[in-house]
């Protein structure tokens, strides 16, 4: 009888729980989605090619100018599954050591001179801005002869930044809305102008690795966290039986 | 009795006195429910606060130049460095929801009323130490949210008359924007002086209890039956009866926990926020500056009034209220199961009104409104304040109802059962 009883309690305590935790796990990832209004970046940082892909963007278009200060050139290595030679001779253009950061060697006050604004370092910029911000912006660049690089964007207008990439995705240009009264004109859609060497199918995919790559660099431990989290989670599913039978066993003469 | 047991009790006799007596020899009612598990949970946060944070303190960096480097540091150099920070920051939220539940149970269950009064004035002062540790902890990472929280949370206390301007300097240590100072001394705070405070009081709080005795849900009192050899009947030794079925309860919530921690640490920006991924900066403000999620319902209390003196008095209310609970609720009747159906109708509104104001508090009820009426931000500004503000009333009405309902003798209670009764 007190096992009919006792294991009621129980099923409602997993109830609640889980209850709990799918209204704070559920609920806020699809708000926060839904809030930011920016298509899903689709990526995959468990996908090792993709990020090998995505590293070789960062240290051919962006590394000139941003940094990765919190990742050294051996964590990149063990997260994108390569060897130090591989790494040095592919990836590293600054002459840092194996050990060191990523650190772009463009100097801050030049940068400051040139572009108004030091480029930001990009160790976590999928942690503030999230991955669905990152790949967007990075498809939103239209030329613009009203701003003094020649380049705007929708995502992120006024931005400082010259767009790196137009070889690969080639120039987009803004289609209007027809102009309110006294309004400033507001961008329609965004179309290509002259195609850059990439499809725009290859540069869907090469946003995607580079934002992937991001996203690794944002938070490395993401890499090995699920995979010992099952394992975690398996061991505490059975302990939580052992202690059920043995809590049973005990409870056994409460009537 | 070994030999060293011999040896040891000779010398420290209360040792093993105080074990039975808050052990093997505490009875507790034998009919516990789910929303019993809270108590023993909210301790076993606490220790893990502890141990965890003793080893964030060794890496991290408590200053205004070096803090946000050296959070990154424990996250990517520091060995499973991240697994103690998402624990940490994992069990600052779940601790809310731990003891919000615990709170809630004793309104519910009424373990509130005489003769446990000040069980409830400590687990109040638990709940306060709580808040002021868990603020604190939240601006050591010098993240831009950190920062502005700390910011304008500190500037509430300028609302205090006279002196509040200097209260504000005097508790930021700078003069106008928080700084090393502020930093430093918040460390201080909250890795040595509030960790003591919290564990004499949760020391006292069980104290105090195992003095009157452990409620139940049929909030009634099993010291009134006592068997031959002298213990209650319904009663049962909180070791090792309760203490395995803690333990169930406990494995449960771990893979709740190992869950959130291994799979989901940031809980889409509600355990850790986007904007403090980037670093404390005194010339960019976050575009929304609010508190974690455990703060909202009352910090919404707070945005709701337009007079800032009033809003913080209203904030300061809203928590003090919770203190006089034993005092306005005059009912003989303790469990919820027994009490008047406005009672019921009143406490379950409560805790939705809790939970609203709290989704206000963290500007989700805003992208709610937005879906019923489209892109007009002004009438979604404008009603979700409207709702703020009954939500706000309606927290309090609930103390007013208590009081009134019971001190004018309003509520039809049932008739209690002498004995507990889950278990027949």
């Amino acid at each position: 009888m007190s096992d009919k009883n006792s294991s009621a309690p129980m099923r409602t305590l997993s109830a609640i729980l889980l209850a709990l935790a799918a209204a704070f796990v559920v609920s806020p990832t699809a708000l926060a989605e839904e809030g930011g209004g920016y298509p899903d970046a689709n990526i995959n940082v468990h996908d090792q090619a993709s990020l090998q892909r995505g590293a070789r963007l960062f240290m051919n278009y962006c590394v000139g100018c941003h940094s990765l200060k919190y990742l050294r050139y051996s964590q990149l290595a063990d997260g994108l599954g390569l060897t130090e030679k591989q790494v040095m001779e592919n990836l590293n253009f600054t002459g840092a050591k194996f050990g060191e950061p990523i650190v772009s060697s463009m100097p801050g006050a030049d940068a400051e001179k040139w572009f108004g604004t030091p480029p930001p370092d990009l160790s976590l910029e999928v942690g503030a801005r999230g991955a669905d911000w990152v790949s967007a912006y990075l498809k939103s660049f239209y030329l613009d002869s009203s701003t003094h690089t020649g380049w705007n964007n929708t995502v992120f207008p006024g931005v400082a930044m010259p767009f790196p990439l137009w070889q690969l995705q080639g120039e987009q240009v803004a289609v209007m809305n027809p102009p309110e009264s006294g309004q400033p004109a507001t961008v329609k859609e965004l179309r290509l102008a002259h195609p850059g060497s990439m499809t725009p199918g290859q540069y869907d995919q090469a946003v995607r690795d580079l934002t992937s790559f991001l996203a690794y660099v944002s938070a490395p431990d993401e890499l090995t966290r699920s995979h010992i989290g099952a394992w975690v989670v398996l061991y505490l599913v059975l302990f939580t039986l052992f202690a059920l039978v043995l809590k049973k066993e005990y409870w056994k003469d409460v009537h | 009795m070994g030999a060293f047991t011999q040896w040891f009790n000779e010398r420290a006799p209360g040792l093993g006195v105080a074990y039975k007596k808050h052990m093997t020899e505490y009875y507790a009612p034998k009919n516990f429910n789910v929303m019993y598990y809270f108590g023993s949970l909210a301790l076993l946060v606490l220790v893990n606060q502890i141990v965890t944070g003793i080893v964030l303190t060794m890496f991290y960096n408590p200053s205004a130049a070096g803090a946000f480097d050296s959070v990154q540091y424990i996250m990517r150099d520091v060995h499973w460095g991240w697994l103690v920070r998402y624990m940490h920051v994992t069990g600052a939220s779940m601790f809310f929801i731990v003891v919000y539940l615990h709170m809630f149970r004793g309104l519910m269950y009424g373990s509130y009323k005489k003769p446990r009064e000040l069980v409830w004035l400590l687990g109040m002062l638990i709940f306060l130490a709580l808040m002021a540790e868990a603020f604190m902890g939240y601006v050591l990472p010098w993240g831009n949210m950190s920062y502005w929280g700390a910011k304008v949370i500190i500037t509430l206390f300028s609302a205090v008359p006279w002196i509040g301007e200097t209260l504000v300097h005097w508790i930021m240590g700078t003069l106008s924007v928080p700084g090393d100072a502020t930093l430093n001394r918040f460390f201080a705070l909250h890795v040595v002086a509030l960790p003591l405070v919290l564990l004499l009081l949760v020391v006292l709080h069980l104290g105090a209890l195992h003095e009157v005795g452990s409620n139940n849900p049929d909030g009634v009192e099993i010291k009134k039956h006592k068997g031959p050899d002298g213990h209650p009947l319904d009663g049962i030794p909180f070791h090792p009866y309760y203490t395995l079925k803690d333990l169930v309860g406990v494995g449960v919530f771990l893979i709740i926990c190992a869950i959130i921690i291994f799979f989901v640490p940031t809980v889409g920006g509600f355990f850790l926020e986007h904007d403090n991924s980037i670093p404390a900066n005194d010339l960019v403000t976050p575009a929304t500056i609010k508190p974690v999620w455990y703060f909202t319902p009352f910090y919404a209390i707070l945005r709701a009034i337009p007079s800032k003196g009033i809003g913080v008095l209203a904030l300061l209310l809203s928590i003090v209220v919770l203190f006089l609970v034993p005092w306005l609720d005059r009912g003989k009747v303790k469990s919820i199961r027994y009490r008047g159906l406005a009672y019921k109708i009143a406490i379950t509104a409560f805790a939705v009104v809790f939970v609203l104001l709290g989704t206000i508090g963290a500007d989700v009820m805003p992208t709610w409104l937005g879906y019923l009426y489209g892109n007009d931000p002004q009438a979604v500004v404008s009603i979700n304040l409207t709702i703020a503000r009954i939500l706000t009333i309606l927290y309090f009405a609930f103390f007013v109802f208590l009081w009134v309902y019971t001190f004018f003798g309003l509520e039809k209670t049932k008739p209690v059962p002498e004995r507990v009764t889950t278990h027949v």
